[in-house]
């Protein structure tokens, strides 16, 4: 097995699986490829012929409206041919093994597959399983990865900021649970950030995180004081249930972004957020909607880096 | 071919500058190609009497090679700073070699909008290597080289154009 499944033997990427282990070039290729497709939804043909006549498919086991609506608009912006499969309703309810799914589709002429799965790997194992031609697209699997989001919030960071190598930034809530958490600090490290620091409660820190290279605060006047980027994450209800917490009210009291607790970080700092938000749980309304939030450039980013990834894919 | 045979890229430029001034409309804009096309562009606009600001164009996402090259090179961002809609546009490429970079050059234009008229100027034309039916209106020279050979426009740091024969791998 080759040392990077998602790269070819010119160690071009090949699969976009996870951030983990991909040189920072290539990180960065596609940052100044998306770059260039900002300027096609100035167009007045929204539209460039990249990907005419490839199909791509958008394979959802578990629910998602922005990550699969950016990716379809990304792959129709390419000219791409884009088939939504939204698999809990269909084929998997009829007892048909993941890798089944995946043939029959192959067998449609896929040339890429954007895959979404509750469980961490299912992408790894589809890139493994398909034909040489097909490339594959980690939308997000378990835990475990979701390297467009990670890629798209440092193409957010590098707008309003410029450079990585002068950065603090703060990853703030449910890391433990979180792949988008997971891909961004790898993405984060990669380019270059010197101080990535997450904040959460012991329950809700991974065990060991420290060394993924970040620093851990567990309050949010020493973990806010001076970054320049307050990352917030989605803080699922189930995690309530599962006893990790005592209860909505008092999470917001201690790790939820309020005008008060964002005025220890820098100024200038930029707001974040991978959506969909729970407004009065993680974030205030007043911070999510305030001048600092960048929370809907990031969603239209997410088109451009989408654009990016699924091109160079398609052209190694 | 040596070198020095290669025509002088700023004489080229001053020549096309001269049959390009009667030419001119207050409806015209330069569109350089990049990146040699976008340096003759500069400088050509220098030269011309023309109110528009000039446009550069990135052909990257709609040439015809992708599917053997792919997106490998650095991709430059296009900017153009005007409506392309009813624009009389002068294309300005460093060398015309097969008509591939002009005709997706043309097809990027037209996803701006409609553009009144196009016209093509290039510093050098590399006659009888054409591969689609593409001719320039304003030629700086015209060379014949072999096909391993490739012309380029080169910048150096005090921005002095100059071209140069460079065998292809």
């Amino acid at each position: 097995m080759s040392p990077n499944p998602q790269l070819n033997k010119d160690g071009g990427l090949r699969h976009l699986l996870t951030i983990d282990g991909l040189p920072r070039a290539i990180l960065t290729h596609i940052l100044d490829t998306a770059e260039s497709f900002i300027t096609v939804s100035e167009q007045e043909v929204k539209k460039v012929p990249l990907l005419r006549g490839k199909a791509i498919f958008n394979l959802f086991f578990e629910p998602s409206t922005r990550t699969r609506t950016t990716f379809e608009i990304a792959a129709k912006r390419l000219s791409a041919d884009v088939i939504n499969l939204n698999i809990n309703a269909s084929s998997q309810s009829k007892g048909e093994t993941l890798l089944d799914t995946v043939d029959n589709l192959s067998a449609m002429q896929a040339d890429m597959f954007v895959v979404r799965h509750a469980q961490s790997g299912a992408a790894h194992m589809i890139a493994r399983h398909v034909a040489p031609h097909i490339h594959v697209v980690n939308a997000g699997d378990g835990r475990h990865a979701h390297p467009t989001q990670g890629l798209l919030d440092v193409f957010t960071i590098r707008k309003y900021k410029g450079e990585f190598h002068n950065l603090r930034v703060a990853i703030v809530g449910d890391v433990l649970h979180s792949r988008v958490a997971r891909s961004q600090i790898h993405a984060l490290t990669t380019l270059g950030v010197p101080e990535v620091r997450v904040i959460a409660p012991k329950t809700l820190l991974p065990t060991a995180v420290e060394q993924m290279g970040v620093q851990v605060y567990h309050d949010m006047g020493q973990g806010l004081k001076d970054v320049d980027v307050v990352i917030m994450l989605r803080l699922q209800n189930e995690r309530m249930r599962g006893a990790l917490l005592p209860s909505a009210q008092e999470y917001f009291k201690y790790y939820g972004l309020t005008p008060d607790k964002l005025a220890h970080a820098h100024p200038d700092a930029i707001v974040m957020h991978p959506g969909p938000m729970n407004r009065g749980v993680e974030i205030d309304s007043a911070v999510a909607d305030g001048k600092q939030s960048v929370i809907l450039p990031q969603v239209t980013y997410g088109i451009a880096v989408r654009m990016a990834v699924m091109s160079i894919l398609a052209g190694n | 071919m040596p070198t020095h045979t290669l025509p002088d890229a700023n004489t080229l430029i001053n020549q096309l500058a001269a049959a390009i001034q009667p030419t001119l409309t207050p409806n015209t804009v330069l569109v350089g190609m990049h990146t040699g096309g976008v340096w003759a562009a500069q400088q050509l606009h220098g030269l011309l009497d023309v109110s528009m600001p000039h446009g550069d164009l990135d052909i990257s996402f709609y040439r015809d090679d992708f599917d053997k090259i792919g997106l490998h090179a650095a991709l430059k961002p296009t900017r153009l700073p005007f409506e392309v809609e009813g624009r009389d546009i002068l294309l300005v490429d460093d060398v015309l070699y097969t008509g591939r970079s002009v005709r997706a050059a043309m097809n990027a234009l037209f996803d701006y909008g409609r553009p009144a008229r196009i016209r093509l100027a290039v510093l050098v034309d590399r006659i009888g290597d054409r591969e689609l039916p593409i001719m320039a209106e304003f030629v700086g020279a015209t060379a014949s080289v072999p096909r391993h050979q490739h012309i380029h426009l080169i910048r150096d740091d005090a921005g002095q154009l100059s071209l140069k024969l460079v065998e292809v791998q």
